[in-house]
């Protein structure tokens, strides 16, 4: 195949870009758009779980007398009869090809393990009735004194060598990180402290079971990955994959929590074997505590060396964290440490605890996330220590180039642009670096700000895309929509690949029956998914190429294919642009209804592989051109680095009587590459912005010591930013363009919203107060007690 | 949540007649409060009397003061001008509270008797000697942040009362309208109403089983129209206070005349301090003499791990409560 479809430029957009209203808004706001709980199923029946009081121990009884007799009542379930799966979910010895962030399976045996974890499972004809036989069933237990985190005097620190349950290196050298440090001329040494947090989605997990024989079942499940839910079902129950279709169509938010495969999900499909009938389990409140994971407790401590004029010369990163009994899990929060500056030197290394926790997992830009808010807040100190304006010391220490990988070059980065956008927009030049001089009444008034960055993680997918005659198209892949508008900007990708407009577009997802496309998680589903879009309508771009320059009616007739060229859902050629016709012209005299076009899409590093190899030879990137090498290979592509840039900057005012914060203005300016929906994805930097703030500011779940359970698993004491907490804020984009990482020049914009904001309102809070809070979250009993330190 | 009877009472003593004991019954108005910890088996009533259809209404000013009904909402008193106006404390305390959702809902008598959001008392699997007098207080080396520093005993450090209403209430000599079976009713001034722990933290106020709280009334004062409430919490609304103060001061040619201080937040039970006022009265009205009512406020206030930070936080809430009310004129 000669043609070159994959030249390193971007194709023209129209409908993409475009602040077009969320096609499932309408749907949404009526109450039709069915989340994975609500949708009605023939003789359905309902599940609750109990779970521990106690975080260790074991089960000496479990009386269900009481229980059994409430109305209603179908089946209590319990270690004791509850089906088992064709096979238990691995340890950390096997590789886990179900995708379970945590490895145990509960309700196997009598142990406890965890407060919360699941001890029964009700089955009633009501939701009413399965809550109130829950409540009514009486555990007793052997009680053991639990470990409640790396803190706890009796846990002991070890080495796991591998973080993210062997998914990540839990060392790394660059250089001479100790011999650089040791030498360096300006110093920097500091320990951060992260809380729990939980991701607190407002609609809780929930499953919907309904087995159509004994090895066909159909999950309505809350997941941000159905291919995900689907391949652990398979593994666990043992029954091929197709024989399984997970459906989601809607989810009330995920933020990481959903991106896993977890225990209630298959104790519901098991329960509901064992009752035979439809049986649905929605988690409660508290339970989404202790079910779906959250962001460990951590501490980081960061060196930082650098020159007397302030070049970076050294980072050593060392964090402490909590895990579970059973899995070696850690964000990896040294990655952004290592790549987001010019630094020659870097190490990290990852202490682990074990307690008796469950596996915490990965949550809105894990790692990330708190990794910058340790890196930004020591950028912040080495300004003010080296007397230099901190935004003018992140251009001195500008990275060119990926530092933390060989040195490639980025694919693209625009952060200069977005530091002088934002700084700009925000008023940056009229900060007094001198800081506790700015009063605002009896308020103290601080500027802040911090890069945000976030990597482009290669992904790939499928997708189909059918295109009709009378000028309508369906578009399918399975992807999922958090609520954050996967469905609506699939459908501009869809409306511009096929050049019709989007009213006259369908998207679909959220069903396995679809083509498999990666999960929402990572900031991949957007980029990866418009990447398979775009490539399945090349798929029908060729066979409607085919069609036209055999058809004597078509002004392409007689063309070669490879000449001719599709944008917008023309066809033309290239060398006489004025010649040719629309995809829906050429299908509508064919007789045929309809074309079906499908393809693999890559998003990420496979993408630019695929390119160079497709490119054979003749382009590759501008500065690499493909072909065979000395030795007669094929050449392969050093490659770029991907990653998205930001800046924040944010204004606080800190009482200083009562040590409350609150910010009160927010500019964000980031380079995402290709916007794909100019109002979803602005949502999108907001929300992360927020989240951010929420995790400075407030987010923390308390674990007692002596009991290791929660005491605040509820939204009322575990505080999330309410209106009043957030000013209005102002989020604009650069314009960038990147035609290495997929068909559109798209990158994901779920996470890098986050990334950098605790640093930016903590360098806020330090202009304000001159007081470094290094402890998140920055509750006004900490900030109280920072005013009235004199250090 | 068990299986309940549900009565609506038309007339007083049908409610109160039919209340057998606090334990297996309870009366209901907006519910806010009693259906959330009936949902966390907390409380296990098998009866609920509704009162809302009782004529427990009206927000008037007599001779006497003001009188508030107690099944008004929060949010329609709050909003009242009367109230907004002759009495702002009280509206203040009542519109910084909850959620507009939970203002809308939320009743009066409801209000005073919300119980603790101590998070032991609120999760069963915990022990707590409030909810199940004997069986310890995990809160003394556990969560408590946002337990109290003032009144508490060895069996229990809560907040009693967490709320907002209750503080400017019993700031301003408040006194609530009872009402037995018999059809009898007295009336108890809110600072005689609640009871500190001691040895018997589950006893938290003078109600007797079959009282139901008709209303309340406040006497009028130059310090209750020239009153206030202040509060601090961690996040900008939708939170409990970690430290509130209700203030009323009649300053005359610079002098204080007469004061009124209640602190939220930080006693076992709404704090009215005598102490503070006193050092108030007479004085004139300064910094100097609001930080010295201030420490008095807080003098033998006894920390725990994580909330010795209220002791200097709630004095500045009062100094800030009464700079700011001295400042109106
Ligand atoms: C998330 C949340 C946040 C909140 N935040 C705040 C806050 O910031 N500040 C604040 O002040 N409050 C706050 N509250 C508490 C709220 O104000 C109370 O729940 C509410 O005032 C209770 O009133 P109700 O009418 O709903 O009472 P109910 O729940 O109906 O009753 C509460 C109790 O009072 C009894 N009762 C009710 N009426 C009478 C009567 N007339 N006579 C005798 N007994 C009666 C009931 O039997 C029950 O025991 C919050 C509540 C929630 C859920
Ligand atoms: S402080 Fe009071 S309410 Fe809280 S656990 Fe102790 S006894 Fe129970």
């Amino acid at each position: 195949m000669e043609t070159n479809f994959f030249e390193p430029t971007l194709p023209p957009v129209n409908a993409v870009g475009k602040p077009m209203d969320r096609v499932d808004g309408r749907a949404k706001v009526m109450g039709a758009a069915r989340y994975s709980a609500e949708y009605p199923v023939n003789g359905l029946v309902h599940g609750v779980l109990k779970t521990s009081d106690i975080a260790k121990g074991k089960i000496t009884n479990i009386d269900t007398a009481a229980a059994a007799k409430e109305p209603g009542v179908i089946s209590i379930l319990t270690y004791q009869n509850i089906p088992k799966p064709a096979k238990v979910p691995s340890t950390l010895k096997e590789e886990k090809k179900w995708q379970a962030a945590q490895s145990y399976l509960p309700m196997q045996d009598a142990e406890i393990h965890y407060a919360g974890e699941p001890v029964a499972l009700v089955v009633a004809d009501t939701l009413e009735r399965a809550t109130q036989a829950a409540a009514l069933i009486k555990v007793s237990y052997q009680v053991e004194k639990p470990i409640d985190s790396y803190h706890d005097p009796k846990a002991d620190l070890f080495d796991p060598q591998k973080i993210q349950n062997g998914k990540t290196d839990g060392h790394k050298v660059r250089g001479n990180p100790e011999t650089a440090y040791a030498s360096a001329p300006v110093k920097h040494e500091a320990t951060y402290v992260h809380a729990i947090n939980h991701h607190n989605p407002m609609e809780p997990a929930a499953t919907t079971a309904v087995w159509e024989g004994s090895d066909r079942l159909t999950v309505y499940e809350s997941t941000q990955n159905i291919t995900m839910s689907q391949g652990s079902l398979a593994n666990l129950l043992g029954i091929p994959r197709d024989q399984i279709r997970i459906i989601t169509h809607h989810l009330g938010g995920g933020f990481g929590c959903k991106g896993s495969f977890w225990p209630h999900t298959i104790l519901t499909v098991l329960a509901a074997r064992a009752v035979n009938r439809p049986l649905r389990l929605v988690l409660t409140r508290p339970q989404m505590y202790t079910s779906v994971g959250h962001r460990e407790d951590q501490e980081q401590t960061l060196k930082i060396g650098a020159t007397q004029e302030g070049k970076l010369v050294s980072m050593i990163h060392e964090k402490k964290s909590t895990t579970s009994p059973w899995d070696n899990y850690a964000e990896s929060n040294s990655k952004v440490v290592n790549m987001l500056y010019a630094c020659p030197n870097f190490s990290a290394r990852y202490e682990l605890a074990r307690a008796n926790v469950m596996t915490s997992v990965w949550m809105r830009a894990p790692g990330e996330a708190p990794g910058s808010f340790a890196l930004e807040s020591s950028m912040d100190d080495l300004a003010h220590q080296l007397n230099m304006d901190p935004l003018q010391f992140r251009l001195l220490n500008y990275a060119d180039k990926d530092y933390s990988d060989n040195e490639k070059p980025w694919s693209s980065k625009s952060l200069k642009e977005c530091y002088a956008r934002g700084a700009e927009l925000f008023g940056w030049s009229k900060r007094n670096p001198k800081p506790g001089q700015t009063r605002r009444g009896k308020k103290l008034v601080g500027m802040g700000m911090a890069t945000a960055t976030y990597p482009v993680h290669s992904s790939q997918g499928t997708a189909r895309v059918r295109l009709f005659a009378d000028g309508h198209a369906v578009v399918q892949s399975g992807a999922t929509d958090l609520g954050t508008g996967t469905w609506t900007v699939m459908t501009q990708v869809g409306a511009d690949a096929l050049g019709l407009p989007p009213e006259k577009v369908r998207f679909e997802l959220g069903d396995t029956r679809l083509p498999t496309a990666p999960g929402s998680g990572g900031s991949q589903a957007a980029g990866t998914v418009s990447s398979s879009i775009m490539a399945a309508a090349e798929d029908l771009w060729k066979k409607v190429i085919d069609m036209a320059v055999g058809d004597k009616k078509s002004p392409l007739y007689k063309a070669k294919p490879t000449d001719v060229k599709v944008e917008l859902g023309r066809m033309f050629l290239k060398k006489n642009p004025q010649k040719g016709e629309t995809l829906v012209a050429a299908l509508s005299r064919s007789g045929m209804t309809d074309i079906e076009g499908m393809a693999m899409g890559k998003y990420g590093s496979g993408y630019e592989e695929k390119h160079f190899a497709a490119a054979g030879g003749a382009a590759g990137s501008p500065e690499e051109p493909g072909g065979k090498n000395e030795k007669g290979e094929e050449k392969k592509p050093s490659g770029h680095s991907m990653h998205s840039f930001g800046a924040h900057f944010c204004e606080v005012e800190v009482d200083p009587d009562f040590g409350t914060i609150r910010v009160t203005r927010w500019v964000g300016v980031h380079g995402v590459g290709q916007v794909l929906n100019l109002k979803t994805a602005t949502s999108q930097l907001y929300g992360g912005a927020i989240f951010g703030i929420g995790s400075a500011l407030m987010e923390e779940t308390f674990r007692d010591p002596n009991y290791a359970r929660y005491t605040n698993h509820n939204l009322a004491e575990y505080h999330i930013p309410v209106n009043a907490d957030i000013p209005d804020m102002k989020i604009e984009f650069v314009p960038e363009k990147d035609p290495y990482i997929n068909a559109l020049g798209v990158k994901g914009i779920g996470e890098i919203g986050i990334v950098g904001v605790a640093a930016a309102v903590a360098n806020a809070v330090y202009n304000a107060t001159g007081k470094r809070m290094r402890s998140l979250p920055m509750t006004p009993d900490k900030m109280l007690q920072a005013l009235r330190t004199s250090a | 949540m068990n299986n309940f009877s549900y009565l609506q009472a038309t007339k007083a003593k049908e409610a109160t007649g039919a209340k057998r004991d606090d334990k297996s019954s309870a009366f209901i108005a907006g519910g806010t409060t009693l259906i959330d910890l009936m949902k966390l088996n907390v409380e296990n009533h098998d009866q609920l009397i509704d009162v809302n259809m009782l004529p427990f209404k009206g927000i008037e000013q007599s001779n006497d003061g003001l009188r508030i009904g107690a099944l008004e909402r929060m949010s329609d008193v709050g909003e009242h001008k009367l109230i907004v106006e002759q009495y702002p404390a009280i509206s203040q305390s009542l519109l910084l509270a909850a959620s507009a959702q939970l203002r809308n809902m939320a009743s009066i008598g409801g209000n005073i008797l919300q119980r603790t959001r101590c998070p032991y008392f609120r999760d069963t699997a915990f022990p707590c000697n409030k909810r199940e007098p004997g069986t310890g207080c995990p809160a003394k080396e556990g969560d408590n942040r946002n337990l109290a520093i003032l009144g508490t005993s060895d069996a229990c450090i809560a907040t009693s009362y967490p709320g907002d209403l209750s503080v400017a209430l019993i700031a301003l000599d408040a006194v609530l309208t009872l009402e037995n079976a018999k059809g009898k009713q007295r009336r108890v001034p809110i600072s005689e109403f609640y009871r500190l722990p001691g040895k018997t933290p589950h006893i938290e106020n003078t109600l007797e089983a079959d009282e139901l709280i008709v209303a309340v009334t406040v006497p009028k004062a130059e310090h209750a129209r020239k009153s206030l409430y202040m509060k601090v919490r961690d996040r900008a609304s939708y939170a409990y206070a970690l430290t509130s103060a209700a203030v009323g001061l009649d300053v005359q040619g610079g002098t204080i005349r007469s004061a009124r201080v209640a602190l939220g937040g930080v006693g076992a039970q709404p704090w009215r301090s005598k102490e503070a006022e006193q050092m108030l009265v007479g004085k004139p009205a300064n910094e100097s003499t609001f930080r010295a009512a201030a420490a008095a406020a807080v003098r033998g206030a006894q920390p725990y791990e994580h909330n010795a930070f209220k002791i200097e936080m709630v004095q500045n809430t009062l100094v800030r409560a009464l700079t700011e009310v001295a400042a109106k004129g």
